[in-house]
């Protein structure tokens, strides 16, 4: 499925910010399941390359004003054909140990709440106990928009029983990793399959490592693991950490943003 | 001093002199030693503590003297140290084959708060991610030194280890034309050639070199500006500091100016908001990135502090044999990891003969001596290990060496450890001599300057 992409983050500062410096990961990589046939960002209309790969698997690009601004579009744009691979994500360049995404960080730590959560999810091997897994989340945890923040940890999420798919994701990693697991967050592109063209955010959900198969994906917001109508763009030991867009600015001032993705089948 | 019969051979030179100039004479020195302290502004900071921020480290006197056999002893075990602490940060930040090799356990390098997981890959100049390892050392007996900790993020105190000698030249002149101490003046420059040594392979000519210091309210910017003063090199603020095109500059009055080599005395949360602590005021933004792709060098490594963890401690001479092939020269002190469940029953029944510490805890901050504690200090320290077991490590007390201090009633012996600083560059260097800090309360065993303790001028004889 080829996918045509358009991100757009538009970032507003009243009065001007005095500097604005940022780090990007906008940048898709290949992997069995993906390539990227087509990619672009820019800042202000200035194209952007990425400086560095990152060996947890994400290429980052640096921005920065030299002047004050009042206003910021990041686009990211591009085309990104992917095939079905039942979740499973190989050929990924890095090479980043699996042990190390058995890390806690603070927007993931485990409660005795994400503990009984993983307990209870029993199967005859660990990719059962992650399907269980991921289906108790999307039972529990009711997908509510604007429900939690970017500060929502997992454990309050599933306290609260109510989410976004950022929830959704940090709690299954929370759990998988308590029974030494490795997980990690993945941001991305989903194109929902009712519309040809949505407007939305970007989506996340998570991905674990199990033993003999390697990185495999879930999506409890969802229920299924990622399908050929999901593109991966970057990822992390948390949502922080899988932040596309880091800013830095300097100045008082009050920040807005908008964000638009734009996600359709392209022309073949 | 050990020998109750007199002072030990290398002594013996000062024992003479002190017989000589007399006590009297020797505590009006002192004074006006402090004062010349004062007078140059070298005083240390104490964190947590109040008081006065601009507290003096007592300075004492009588000098901590190695033989030159001794020295070549704690010489190689030290180089030996910091090859092998190292070879683990590029393993680590690598392959892991320590932790394939089943000699460390995973989790405790991959869970570790000091290890950074975006350091994963990263290919630092010459592989060196530590380039000045503080080690800290006693003595027990005649015949070992024994490690008490290592420091591989920015150890401090090296100014210390320059002014006590410059001191010591400038009152007591006639004692060094009697005794051959060997010149720990080249650190400055030695510390240089390091630094330039892991410049950018794309550096070409002569790298530039910069000082980061968080600035003026840092406990130890004296000794940022010292050092810097010192190798001739731009002391800089985070503010002096800005990134473009993925290089790092540095604003001048000519312009801006590619810096090649950062010695940075910020801790690796602060250095970049972008790409750590969000909120930190401290960092240059885009720093990381710029190191990252090969166009600085951050001295020390993000990421270098794993190495010197408590927990991570004990495994050091399995470091030496498994990455050098050698017996480690210097031994570590005998240590329980109340992680392990044995170990932490160890810790509990014996509370009053050991001395617990924080795993992530520094500067003497948050232990417990168990001979000096009360019963209801012991037990209230064995709910927070309880608490959380991981967080702890214990070793016994030692019966550490004691070196000749003078006190308002003469001469006696005090408890002393030593830090020699290590530089790791193309090659590994060590100035000789380091940093003696002496426990000036009578029995105590805690030399931090925080805590009570003072310093003294390092001698190592030459042959």
């Amino acid at each position: 499925m080829e996918h045509r992409i358009r991100h757009l983050s538009t970032y507003s500062y009243d009065p001007a910010a005095l500097r604005v410096a940022l780090r990007l990961k906008l940048f898709p990589v290949d992997h069995e399941g993906q390539q990227v046939e087509s990619w672009k960002v820019t800042v202000n209309d200035e194209e952007v390359s990425p400086l560095v790969f990152s060996d947890l698997g994400d290429r980052e690009a640096l921005w920065s004003s030299e002047d004050a601004l009042d206003q910021l579009t990041i686009t990211a744009e591009g085309i990104v054909s992917t095939r079905e691979t039942n979740g499973i994500v190989r050929g990924m360049p890095g090479f980043a140990p699996p042990g190390i995404y058995i890390r806690e960080t603070e927007l993931t730590e485990p409660d005795e709440a994400i503990r009984a959560l993983m307990g209870e999810a029993t199967g005859d091997d660990t990719l059962s106990r992650l399907h269980a897994l991921m289906g108790l989340i999307h039972e529990r945890v009711k997908y509510l928009t604007g429900s939690t923040s970017a500060r929502t940890t997992a454990a309050d999420a599933l306290k609260d029983g109510k989410g976004v798919c950022q929830d959704h994701a940090q709690l299954f990693i929370a759990a998988a990793r308590t029974a030494e697991v490795p997980a990690r967050y993945v941001t991305g592109y989903l194109q929902m399959e009712e519309e040809t063209e949505e407007l939305l955010e970007t989506h996340a959900w998570a991905e674990a490592h199990v033993d003999g198969i390697g990185w495999v994906g879930f999506d409890p917001s969802h229920n299924l693991c990622p399908t050929e109508r999901y593109v991966r763009l970057c990822s992390g030991l948390d949502a922080f950490g899988a932040s596309p867009i880091r800013g830095n600015v300097l100045g008082e001032t009050k920040e807005s943003l908008e964000v638009s993705v734009a996600i359709g089948q392209s022309q073949q | 001093m050990g020998d109750p019969a007199g002072p030990r051979r290398p002594y013996r030179n000062v024992a003479r002199w002190i017989e000589k100039t007399g006590i009297d004479l020797l505590n009006m020195r002192r004074e006006e030693a402090e004062a010349i302290f004062r007078r140059i502004g070298i005083t240390f900071a104490v964190y947590g503590e109040g008081g006065d921020p601009e507290r003096l480290i007592p300075f004492d006197m009588i000098p901590r003297i190695f033989s030159a056999a001794e020295w070549r002893r704690v010489s190689a075990g030290v180089k030996q140290r910091a090859r092998a602490l190292n070879a683990f940060l590029y393993d680590i930040y690598h392959r892991g084959e320590i932790m394939r090799a089943g000699i460390i356990p995973e989790h405790l390098v991959y869970r570790n708060e000091a290890f950074l997981p975006e350091m994963i890959g990263v290919e630092p100049p010459g592989r060196v991610y530590s380039h000045i390892v503080g080690v800290d050392i006693v003595r027990t007996d005649a015949e070992d030194f024994l490690v008490l900790e290592d420091n591989c993020r920015t150890p401090s105190g090296v100014s210390y280890m320059l002014e006590n000698r410059e001191i010591m030249m400038r009152m007591f002149p006639d004692l060094f034309s009697r005794a051959k101490v060997e010149p720990v003046d080249t650190y400055p420059d030695e510390l240089k050639k390091s630094l330039a040594e892991v410049a950018p392979p794309a550096c070409k000519g002569d790298p530039c070199i910069a000082l980061l210091t968080p600035g003026p309210f840092n406990s130890a910017y004296y000794e940022h500006s010292y050092l810097a003063d010192l190798m001739g090199i731009e002391l800089v603020e985070p503010g002096d500091l800005f990134v473009d095109e993925g290089k790092v500059w540095m604003r001048t009055t000519r312009g801006p100016q590619q810096v090649d080599v950062i010695y940075r005395r910020i801790d690796d949360d602060y250095i970049d908001p972008l790409a750590f602590r969000p909120d930190s005021m401290l960092g240059v933004q885009g720093l990381f990135n710029a190191y990252r792709a090969g166009n600085v060098t951050l001295c020390s490594a993000p990421g270098a502090g794993i190495a010197d963890d408590k927990a991570i401690y004990i495994f050091v001479p399995d470091m030496v044999r498994f990455y050098l092939g050698e017996e480690p020269i210097l031994k570590n002190v005998q240590t329980w990891r109340c992680a392990l469940q044995d170990d932490c029953a160890h810790v509990l029944d014996n509370l009053k003969d050991l001395v617990v510490k924080e795993v992530h805890g520094s500067g003497g901050y948050g232990m417990l001596v168990g001979p000096k504690a009360t019963k209801e200090e012991r037990k209230a320290y064995a709910e927070r290990i309880k608490a959380d077991p991981d967080n702890f490590i214990a070793q016994p007390t030692l019966n550490l060496s004691t070196s000749p201090t003078m006190g308002d009633e003469g001469l006696s012996g005090r408890h002393v450890d030593f830090r020699p600083y290590c530089l790791v560059g193309a090659e590994t260097r060590l100035v000789p001599g380091g940093l003696t800090r002496v426990a000036l309360k009578k029995g105590s065993l805690v030399v931090n300057s925080s805590q009570g303790g003072g310093v003294k001028d390092t001698w190592v004889l030459s042959e």
